[in-house]
């Protein structure tokens, strides 16, 4: 039997706190592009028991795409807004999702990503991740953009990073390891890049509601901040 | 003197596009902060570089 709305917010409080988790259930983000970076920043951010996702993709999953992405060989074929709507409802049922199966481009973006707060860029084209954030960074006064580059290959964990590049602008990655011959996109390190990205999307989240990484309002004593 | 991805460089008076060009950048693969705002792409062609901006373009790799 599903659990009640209220049993999963008190399973969630007993983790995160329930300043946080008031917070987060209040906050919805944008996720554009579900490949290995944006299925899973979703997944993270559902975790975490976010309030609202807007997933936008046009693609369908495809057997290229499960060495790192967060789909299973029963949704081959299906359209990734449908797919990982149907994941994240699988563990956080009581979340809102929108989903928009699309390409953006610069004519779209704009009315598609309009009144959104928080905003990841998580495309695989160079072209695309410089669209995206023209368009959201010049048009969108009011949005955060957290973006990516760079997290092809195996290994050199630490070279991802979370860079601040405007007050509103966040770029994780390590900004070099493109995609050629004899590198391609692996999952620990996708994973690792797509982690910056959901866990920068939480700060920007709850520092807007004042809850700094420091002190006990999210529940962290000294000897569990490594 | 202005500073461009952390180093100094005599490029004051320049148009932005024209900078991008003679530096080897492609426009389309590109985001530029100047002073701490995004210079859409519509205004490269307009915006004079000026002594003590500090730029940062970030050069997009593929992968996500």
């Amino acid at each position: 039997m599903l659990p009640t709305r209220e049993e999963m917010k008190s399973a969630l409080e007993l983790r995160h706190t329930k300043a946080v988790q008031d917070r987060l259930a209040e906050a919805s983000v944008a996720v554009c592009g579900l490949g290995g970076l944006g299925s899973h920043i979703a997944v993270a951010l559902a975790r975490c028991g976010i309030g609202g996702l807007h997933l936008l993709d046009f693609d369908v999953v495809e057997l290229s795409n499960l060495n790192r992405q967060q789909y299973g060989l029963a949704q081959l074929g299906r359209p990734k807004t449908e797919a990982l709507k149907e994941e994240l409802l699988s563990f956080w049922p009581y979340m809102e999702i929108r989903t928009d199966r699309v390409r953006l481009t610069e004519d779209n973006a704009v009315e598609l990503l309009a009144g959104e707060r928080y905003i990841c860029e998580a495309f695989d084209t160079p072209e695309a991740k410089a669209m995206l954030t023209d368009c959201v960074l010049t048009r969108l006064p009011d949005a955060y953009l957290v973006g990516a580059s760079g997290m092809a290959g195996f290994g050199n964990s630490n070279a991802i990073v979370t860079r601040r590049i405007t007050e509103r602008y966040y770029l994780c990655g390590d900004g070099v390891s493109g995609l050629q011959e004899g590198r391609g996109l692996m999952a620990p390190r996708v994973m690792l890049c797509a982690a910056h990205q959901a866990n920068q999307v939480l700060e920007l989240i709850l520092k807007g509601a004042g809850i700094g990484l420091e002190g006990t309002e999210v529940g962290l004593t000294g000897q569990e901040r490594v | 003197m202005l500073r461009i991805n952390g180093e100094e460089h005599e490029a004051a008076g320049m148009l932005l596009s024209d900078y991008l060009q003679e530096a080897g950048y492609s426009a389309q693969r590109i985001a530029v902060e100047r002073n701490e705002a995004i210079v859409p792409k519509a205004e490269y062609g307009s915006v004079r570089l000026e002594d003590g901006d500090v730029i940062e373009i970030v050069s997009f790799v593929g992968g996500g």
